[in-house]
């Protein structure tokens, strides 16, 4: 288990003491967090990334819900159906890379109109050091988009927040498929 | 090297599913969902008919979200090659209540009865054991009520059985395609209303 960086948020700091932290402990994936619990999001599924990191330990921690590994982002598209059929609302976490991972397999979440919540961290798109993850990023939107996943991007941690209420609002109660684009200039340069 | 399966696809998944009582049931694209719709239509089933690779983990989530139920996800060989990853996710995850059963023909059938890996001499069985899954075959009529009764009780951790069936062409049973429909009745089965 590796150290918690940003242990000041569990222990309930203030938002003066949080706006003071922000460089170093962003306070939306624990905001994204509550908002999804509220939602009563029961299973989570992850590829890991970088930009995931705290809002997968949140999940991993909380007994409440189910988490699974994947070996392959397509995989949690099949287990939120599988979840939605046994009564359970999931949400499924990536990075952009991982999203052209899913394509084929999103056509079961659209066919049935399964609710599907994506979290989608980007690479690729801002300051990006690795060209690998260039052509992917740019494909993202487009890609969901021709599948039929609609996507709301976001570029700040207010939208963020703002975007995954609403995205769960779509997906569990509209039966929609809904990917929420979490902007790469958000999250910050990778450091290497 | 074993001899030629000589198992018939249609009375292995029949007998597989003969007084299913709770049993919830998602059948993999091709002949496992027209197997599984062979056996008897049931609002506990979901069929699918494409999403290649998908079955197991639909069973997975599905196991999680109902864990006093029991899942059997029935596919083919093409389709969980396609999905192999999966198991070590099925693996991570453990679900009790979960048994994929792979039926297992050695071959493409339905498009064009092409040999696939399983006819190449790759084991699902071995794969899934390495994952860490309890593991069945079936090669003989006697082995599928064994089976059959496994189905009805939970186990240890999840389970992956193999049916080695004959490569024979089959005519086709085919289940409702309406997806929406599909899953809202396994819902309403479960006592789930649509939104």
């Amino acid at each position: 288990m590796r150290q918690n960086e940003w242990a000041g948020e569990e222990a309930g700091v203030t938002q003066s003491n949080l706006a003071a932290t922000e460089p170093q402990a962003p306070s939306w994936p624990l905001r994204v967090y509550e908002v999804l619990k509220r939602a009563e999001v029961r299973q989570m599924a992850f590829v890991p990334d970088a930009g995931h990191a705290r809002l997968i330990e949140l999940f991993c921690a909380d007994n409440e819900v189910v988490t699974n590994v994947l070996t392959t982002e397509e995989e949690g598209v099949a287990i939120a159906a599988g979840a939605w059929l046994g009564g359970e609302r999931s949400v499924l976490l990536m990075q952009s890379s991982g999203v052209g991972n899913c394509i084929n397999m999103l056509s079961l979440a659209t066919v049935s109109r399964f609710p599907l919540l994506m979290l989608v961290t980007m690479r690729g798109e801002w300051a990006e050091f690795n060209s690998w993850q260039v052509p992917m990023g740019r494909a993202t939107e487009a890609a969901l988009t021709a599948i039929g996943v609609t996507c709301m991007r976001a570029d700040t941690p207010d939208e963020l927040v703002e975007a995954v209420g609403s995205a769960a609002t779509l997906a569990y109660e509209a039966d929609q498929q809904i990917a929420v684009l979490i902007s790469q200039r958000m999250l910050g340069k990778k450091t290497w | 090297m074993t001899s030629e399966p000589s198992l018939d696809r249609r009375a292995a998944v029949a007998a597989l599913l003969r007084d299913r009582g709770d049993l919830l049931v998602v059948s993999g694209l091709g002949s496992p969902s027209y197997d599984v719709h062979a056996a008897g239509d049931h609002d506990a089933n979901y069929y699918l008919w494409g999403a290649m690779g998908s079955a197991a983990l639909i069973g997975l989530g599905l196991a999680q979200a109902q864990p006093e139920r029991m899942i059997a996800a029935i596919t083919g060989d093409g389709e969980q090659l396609m999905g192999l990853g999966g198991l070590a996710t099925i693996a991570v995850a453990k679900p009790k209540n979960l048994v994929v059963i792979v039926i297992d023909n050695g071959h493409f059938g339905e498009t064009g009865m092409q040999m696939s890996h399983t006819g190449r001499g790759v084991e699902i069985a071995r794969v899934a054991e390495a994952c860490g899954l309890e593991t069945r075959i079936a090669r003989r009529v006697e082995d599928l009520e064994t089976m059959r009764l496994e189905l009805h009780r939970q186990g240890s951790g999840p389970r992956l059985f193999v049916v080695k069936v004959k490569a024979q062409a089959v005519p086709r049973s085919l289940p409702l395609r309406d997806a929406v429909h599909l899953k809202n009745r396994l819902r309403a089965h479960l006592g789930l209303q649509p939104n």
